[in-house]
């Protein structure tokens, strides 16, 4: 029922409900599943567990139709099976639970449940016949223990009760197979055991499901296979009783070294020998914001590359939105170069703050203006010519045009050209370049290589580099585990918005950093 | 998150239309005791029933998250041609029908903006508004009409005692709340506006739900234009000027947030409508200076979205990711 790489070549099971067979897919080039085999049986609950950026979440696309494989099969109960959009996987019978719900909080729990068909009354009238609507979603909540009024608007469940509901969809769409993608992370423990009950009952009904999540120990505690998959390639695959937490952690990291990132030796002292001694240039001190981020407290010296690492969800973004002003923060303090850092983001860019946001195309550039203007907008008050203040437009041609070498933008782009036309890469060094002009004193980088091929990576982390052994403080957030213990000096790794653990380069290790991202195992 | 502190505010102002309704009636039913007497009441009502039916319409493009500002220059339009009709001697229900076909023509065109060619609703209908205007100033040469009795006597009619014009809004009123309460169509239409691209991955028909509610808009368009015009008795080429905004205001007055997928026809849209005929009935009768009547509409309106916009914040907030895990 579940096989490894080795023996991809074996013909399917017929009691596999999905069967994945040599599954191939890249982004540009990028490979990112590098021919996966595994197959989910009727009555079976299998694990999928791997880093993230490990191929999980292309895996899902491809059974729910939104992306298409470049090579192998999947197979339904046997039969190949080539979905060309959502519709496709429904109508097979495979429905998806996912961390982000797919309901609309403005309509009841019923008309979710039967959205797109409604029981009809009677003769060819479009009116909804309420008495079955009602009837069927009692039936359906029934199935997974919701004690709730189907009239209920969905905006006033908590979170465990709405992924019930979902479940409740699922199941009124007749449902074989079911994917839960980190169906935890918002619940509460005693809607985890309920999940959990729930999913068992499931399970001796029949129904195939795949629980994609980094509670390894809810994993093995509650599939009856695991398969491990790191760098799109399965790595590890058998009976749940056959791992424990501790193997699955050395099996989703165990990865070389590549060259890849530039060489960074330990900081054996914070301050260069010889150097003036100067406090941090960011010091936070016990920031909290209810429900985002707990206690938060760490400092920043200049020329220092500081990692921030955790799953997906841990707070790592939302702290750098409040650092940057765009998000409140009830206690604590922050500091920059000893005096208190607030007011809205545009003073703390003047004070010397520089954000490069994780969404490059919403936040970070204006996609459809040149690359000169996109690169001068934030130095553009250090360009004007007095007395009316114009803007010297010589004089940013110049010193975009300089930056744009430092950086190594494609030659072939012309300072006019639109952002837009660029490739990711190009992309996010003119977002650089437009920072590293600024010339600021701390920058955060949030996921500043993600969509990003790997020659421009490299790039990017020796800008890294450059700018941090010019003097600025610099803070990289990454989900990605490698990269921050490639570029970084010091990981802090942050879980459900605290900080867990704090690493040193010389003192990086794999495993123990996974663990402080992971959900601790229970005592 | 302070959700259990955020909720009960978020009641609170869904509430705030007929609280903002009631101090009203108060106000002015002080302020003068011609205010709340029957007669007055009726007037109000026939004065509100054109522009209610036109804010029936506009909910629906609003649940969308979209608008429609050609509303007023598709009801100048249709009563130009119908107007230019009549005098010509044709009967009076086929020049009513044209008005109505004018209008679910305008909102098919609407329609086909938005779905097909994907433009902005603002942009679109901003364009068809001066389409409309243009062609109505163009087939009425800008001149006034006035129109042959029938009309008027349209408007004057009662039925069990009560003037046609609150029968025909009533009823428009009635089976657009049947529709969006109690259709799948309606309800699709809601979810659409909540999250545009969550529905087309549910599944929904979009393109569909989203050209039923430019179509169905345009109707009520042709609709309120007769209304008004059965009122009027004339065509001006100011006729139907400025009825996009009052019905965005009766719309928003009544709880239909401007961001989509939330809003009612009943109370709601009734209410707003009647709301902002008080409001001018209410200072005319309390003899206030007419150059302050559009002073106190702009504040109307400005709180109206002022608590819109409150009520999507504390919506929002609540529907935040928790990151910190409860319990």
């Amino acid at each position: 029922m579940i096989a490894s790489t080795e023996d991809r070549g074996t013909t399917a099971e017929p009691s596999d409900a999905v069967r994945f067979d040599g599954i191939v897919k890249g982004f540009t080039g990028v490979p990112v599943l590098k021919g996966v085999s595994f197959g989910v049986a009727a009555g079976k609950v299998v694990g999928l567990v791997g880093e993230n950026g490990a191929g999980k979440s292309t895996l899902m696309n491809l059974l729910g139709g939104n992306l298409r494989p470049d090579a192998g099969t999947i197979r339904r109960d046997g039969r190949p099976y080539t979905p060309q959009g959502p519709d496709d996987a429904r109508a097979a019978g495979i429905a998806f639970v996912h961390q982000e719900l797919n309901l609309f909080p403005n309509l009841s729990i019923a008309e979710n449940l039967f959205l797109r068909d409604f029981p009809r009354g009677p003769g060819r009238l479009p009116w909804i016949d309420r008495g079955a609507l009602r009837a069927k979603s009692e039936a359906l909540l029934l199935q997974v223990g919701l004690d709730r009024d189907p009239a209920t608007p969905v905006e006033r469940l908590p979170a465990g009760e709405r992924q019930l509901v979902e479940i409740a969809k699922a199941l009124g769409a007749d449902a074989r197979v079911i994917l839960f993608d980190e169906p935890t992370t918002s619940l509460s423990s005693v809607e985890r055991e309920r999940l959990f009950a729930l999913v068992a009952k499931l399970r001796d009904r029949g129904i195939a499901m795949v629980y994609i999540s980094h509670a390894l120990g809810d994993v093995l505690r509650l599939c009856d296979d695991v398969v491990v998959l790191r760098d799109g390639e399965v790595v590890g695959a058998g009976a749940a009783t056959s791992f424990d937490h501790d193997r699955l952690v050395s099996l989703m990291v165990g990865r070389q070294l590549t060259q890849l990132y530039p060489e960074r030796l330990p900081r054996t002292h914070d301050v260069a020998p010889g150097a003036p001694v100067r406090g941090p240039v960011l010091e936070v001190s016990g920031v909290s914001q209810p429900g985002i981020v707990r206690d938060i407290s760490f400092q920043l010296v200049a020329g220092e590359v500081l990692g921030i690492s955790g799953l997906m969800g841990a707070g790592r973004s939302e702290l750098a939105r409040i650092l940057f002003g765009l998000d409140p923060h009830g206690t604590g303090e922050i500091r920059l170069d000893g005096e208190r850092l607030d007011g809205p983001p545009g003073e703390r860019i003047r004070r010397g703050l520089a954000f490069l946001t994780e969404d490059r195309r919403g936040e970070g550039l204006c996609m459809e203006a040149s690359i000169t203007d996109n690169m001068a907008l934030a130095t553009l008050r250090s360009h004007t010519r007095t007395p009316a203040r114009w803007l010297d437009s010589r004089a940013v041609d110049l010193v975009v045009g300089l930056m744009r070498d430092a950086v190594r933008l494609s030659p072939k782009a012309k300072g006019a050209d639109a952002v837009r036309t660029l490739s990711g890469g190009n992309q996010q060094k003119v977002v650089l370049g437009k920072w590293l002009l600024a010339a600021p004193k701390v920058l955060v980088l949030d996921e500043p290589t993600r969509g990003i091929d790997i020659g421009a990576k490299s790039e990017i982390y020796q800008l890294v580099h450059r700018l941090a052994d010019r003097g600025a403080g610099v803070i990289v957030i990454s989900s990605e585990l490698e990269e921050v213990v490639g570029i970084c000096d010091r990981v802090l790794v942050m879980r459900h918005g605290a900080i867990t653990g704090e690493f040193r380069r010389g003192g990086f290790d794999r495993e123990k950093m996974l663990a402080a991202a992971l959900v601790a195992p229970k005592p | 998150m302070n959700s259990s502190a955020s909720k009960p505010w978020l009641r609170l102002l869904d509430l705030a239309p007929v609280a903002l309704f009631a101090v009203m009636l108060v106000v002015f039913g002080a302020m003068s005791d011609r205010f709340l007497t029957t007669g007055n009441i009726v007037q109000v009502l026939v004065q509100a029933s054109s522009t209610a039916v036109v804010a029936v319409g506009m909910t629906f493009v609003l649940l969308t998250a979209g608008v429609d500002l050609s509303v007023g220059a598709v009801m100048f339009l249709g009563a130009g041609l119908a107007g230019k009709m009549a005098l010509a001697g044709q009967p009076l229900p086929l020049c009513l029908a044209v008005m109505l076909a004018v209008g679910i023509a305008a909102g098919a065109v609407n329609a086909l903006l938005v779905t097909r060619l994907r433009l902005v609703p603002f942009i679109a209908t901003l364009a068809m508004l001066h389409i409309g205007r243009g062609t109505g100033r163009w087939v009425t040469q800008t001149r006034a009409m006035n129109l042959p009795e029938p009309f008027l006597l349209l408007g004057s009619a009662r039925w069990l005692g009560v003037p046609l014009p609150i029968w025909m809004a009533g009823t428009v009123v009635a089976v657009a709340h049947l529709v969006l309460t109690r259709t799948p169509f309606g309800r699709q239409l809601h979810a659409l506006g909540n999250d545009a691209e969550a529905a087309r991955k549910a599944g929904l028909p979009t393109g569909r739900l989203l050209a039923a509610a430019y179509i169905i808009c345009g109707a009520c368009a042709g609709l309120g234009g007769i209304l008004a015009l059965t009122q009027l008795g004339a065509v001006s080429p100011k006729f139907g000027e400025l009825y996009e905004f009052d019905a965005i205001t009766a719309s928003v007055l009544g709880g239909t947030s401007l961001f989509g997928g939330r809003g009612k026809v009943f109370p709601g849209t009734v209410l707003g409508a009647v709301m902002l005929k008080c409001i001018f009935n209410g200072l005319v009768i309390a003899r206030a200076d007419p150059y302050l009547y559009p002073v106190i509409t702009g504040a109307v309106i400005f709180a109206a979205v002022l608590l819109d916009s409150l009520r999507d914040g504390i919506a929002k907030k609540l529907a935040r990711r928790r990151i910190i895990p409860a319990g």
